[in-house]
């Protein structure tokens, strides 16, 4: 399964790096929000620290809408979902594929908005390299998880554009706070501790119970 | 027959109500620390365990529709969930009155507030993305998928914010009296208000759900309609 | 004979209107079934309920014994629908690398590299799908359903549209496929190329089947003869 599903997600990065649709907008998006909240909150210096984390998920969490609303429906122009889906290709394949690309594009968006962050914000990432990069993965994993069973769901809906956002980011509530606080730590002077690992700890959770449903409910939501 | 039921839930948790209702304002006296307020308790704290426990009885009528294919189950878990979400609703905006009194803020961050809120909008995007769908079948599938997602996340969603309140202490919302414990007289009257809310609950139920029996034999009535035209 | 495609007391319903009902169908090993009807009869519905697209509310559906979804029944069909099935932004070569590749077949790129040829797609084997005529997306169109030898072709008003050359590369192909022991099912309203290579009919109407068999010299030399005769067209 995973060989299939390494298939589709090369076969839609393909397709990005071509096109670049969802990596231009999303990144043009982030920075544009991030340029706001100079605004919203007006970047001095020691401020910038304590909301830094939360801004950078909030940042990552809209701009993966625009990354997960491409996802699914680059598949309907020539009924290409049709074909997909009468292949040999597993349902669960193709949401894990695109679950896979969903988070090649969102780390590419997380690493442009570290860095504009950095620059505009004056905030230093590389305290603990190591575990933000683990950090990274494991949300963003969670994130594109979502992103991508949640495009599934809604790829054939009439307002697929709207209900993507309303549906996801109740769930992704949890997944959120959890990044936040890590990185909360991660930028400071605290060192990383018990909390910390726990919080990482309900991140692993998260991830592993929502592949597993993805994978077990993709025909569910696939086949209608 | 399911009218009569509904009828009679609907009278036996009138009735109740009244009972509480009589309890609450004539025999119990104030609460020494809160007041007058403190009575809205009675209706804040069923609220939420009758959301919550809907929210996981959808959850079972989702998968047995995934298993059976019967839209029967996914008539019931849709009404459930409306009912719950009104509940939770109920919950929250309780919680928020009782808030303005003591703390003379219409909204906290408590984590329980908090963690409702949350499990409102994931069944509100649940009930938005039903309307978005004509047809039933597809609609009762994806409704089913997406309310396994929901309520195991709500799991998830309540512990996390617990943490985060460990975190970042904030009010907590407790209508515990001084001590800790619950007046003996106050607990029995929050029984029986659960008692009462919960019967009112099902009844509700029962009405969506007829409606909605309606509806599906309204359907099948045009589908023989339509076989032998 | 074996019945590889077994379809049972079939119900199938949009809301309130039932696409498909009561349908029985057995389709045997080696046979080319040619589904006629008008459009909106049930005939798409009946394909795409067959290649795994769409679920169905009452009766069964068996391929190879199990059911369409099945990770068998799926490896052995090939589906070809209204839309093309391939990806604009890319290549034809591209395009038949990756359908290879999650076909399973023995070796993709070579797989790919031979379908190409075939269809005559060779020399533009590299420019993005978007630029290509519309014969040249038919000619792909038929490399991505062809390419993993499937032993059953569920092809929906293949002939519809096609330039000459690709109605010659797909009557060519289907002979092929069935002197491979191959089933076909394909749906028209082309009477006469789906006729010429049919072994068996079966018309559809209003969701009905009203009459299934074998294709008989009669039907060849009368097209319009099984309308007279079974529905309320020739009633008329």
């Amino acid at each position: 399964m995973l060989r299939q599903a390494l298939s589709v997600a090369r076969k839609d990065l393909s397709i990005e790096l071509r096109t670049k649709e969802s990596l231009n907008a999303s990144i043009a998006f982030a920075i544009s929000i991030l340029l706001l909240f100079s605004f919203a909150f007006d970047a001095v210096l020691q401020d910038t620290v304590n909301f830094a984390a939360g801004l950078l998920w909030l940042v990552v969490a809209f701009a993966g809408a625009l990354v997960f609303n491409r996802g699914f429906a680059r598949e309907l122009p020539n009924e290409c979902l049709d074909a997909l889906l009468a292949s040999p290709l597993s349902a669960a394949s193709l949401v894990i594929g695109k679950a896979l690309a969903n988070l090649a594009m969102l780390l590419v968006v997380e690493l442009v908005s570290l860095v504009v962050f950095g620059i505009f914000f004056n905030v230093h990432w590389t305290t603990h390299p190591l575990f933000l990069a683990i950090l990274f993965l494991l949300a963003t994993w969670g994130i594109s998880l979502l992103g991508a069973v949640f495009g599934a769901l809604t790829v054939n809906l009439r307002l697929r554009e709207l209900m993507l956002p309303v549906i996801i980011y109740p769930v992704l509530v949890p997944l959120l706070i959890a990044a936040i606080e890590i990185t909360n730590t991660l930028l400071s002077i605290q060192p990383v501790g018990a909390t910390e690992f726990a919080w990482g700890k309900m991140l692993v959770v998260f991830d592993i119970v929502f592949t597993a449903l993805a994978v077990f409910l993709a025909d569910t939501i696939l086949v209608n | 027959m399911r009218e009569k039921v509904a009828i009679g839930l609907g009278t036996a948790s009138a009735l109740l109500l009244t009972y509480t209702l009589y309890q609450m304002f004539m025999v119990l006296s104030d609460e020494v620390l809160q007041g007058a307020i403190y009575r809205i308790m009675f209706f804040h704290v069923p609220a939420a365990m009758i959301g919550m426990i809907g929210f996981f009885v959808a959850l079972t009528m989702s998968v047995l529709y995934l298993s059976s294919g019967h839209l029967r189950y996914d008539a019931l878990a849709a009404s459930i969930i409306e009912v719950s979400v009104i509940f939770a609703t109920v919950n929250i905006v309780t919680g928020s009155i009782w808030a303005r009194i003591i703390w003379g803020v219409w909204w906290v961050w408590d984590y329980r507030l908090t963690s409702q809120l949350v499990c409102i909008l994931i069944f509100a995007g649940y009930l938005m993305m039903r309307r978005a769908i004509d047809e039933p079948t597809q609609r009762a599938r994806l409704s089913a998928a997406l309310c396994i997602f929901g309520c195991v996340d709500v799991v998830i969603v309540w512990k996390s914010i617990e943490w985060f309140r460990n975190n970042h202490p904030g009010p907590v919302l407790t209508f515990r009296t001084g001590g800790g414990t619950m007046d003996p007289s106050m607990e029995h009257v929050l029984y029986w208000n659960l008692l009462a809310l919960l019967l009112l609950g099902i009844a509700l139920v029962l009405v969506r759900t007829r409606q909605d029996d309606m509806a599906r034999e309204i359907d099948s009535l045009r589908r023989l309609a339509n076989a032998s035209a | 004979m074996t019945g590889i495609i077994e379809i049972e007391r079939l119900w199938k319903y949009h809301g309130d209107y039932a696409a498909l009902r009561d349908c029985t169908l057995t389709i045997y090993e080696g046979s080319c079934c040619a589904l006629l009807g008008r459009n909106g009869a049930g005939k798409t519905t009946l394909l795409r309920i067959l290649a795994g697209l769409s679920p169905y509310q009452q009766g069964s559906v068996k391929l190879f014994g199990e059911k369409p979804r099945s990770d068998k029944a799926r490896r052995q069909v090939g589906f070809l629908g209204h839309g093309i099935g391939v990806y604009e932004d890319l290549s034809a070569r591209e395009n038949l690398d990756f359908f290879a590749g999650i076909s399973g077949v023995a070796q993709p790129r070579a797989v790919a590299t031979s379908w190409l040829q075939r269809v005559g797609l060779e020399r533009v084997a590299g420019m993005p799908v978007r630029q290509f005529s519309r014969g040249m997306r038919q000619r792909l169109a038929l490399a991505r359903a062809f390419l993993h030898a499937p032993k059953v072709l569920l092809l929906d008003e293949p002939f519809t549209s096609l330039d000459d050359r690709a109605i010659a590369m797909l009557s060519e192909l289907l002979i092929e496929s069935r002197q491979r022991g191959a089933t076909i099912v394909l749906s028209t309203h082309q009477l006469r190329e789906a006729l010429a290579i049919a072994s068996h009919v079966a018309l559809v109407e209003n969701g009905r089947l009203r009459y299934t068999g074998e294709r008989t010299q009669e039907m060849l030399d009368d097209t319009g003869l099984l309308y007279r005769l079974h529905t309320e067209l020739g009633a008329a």
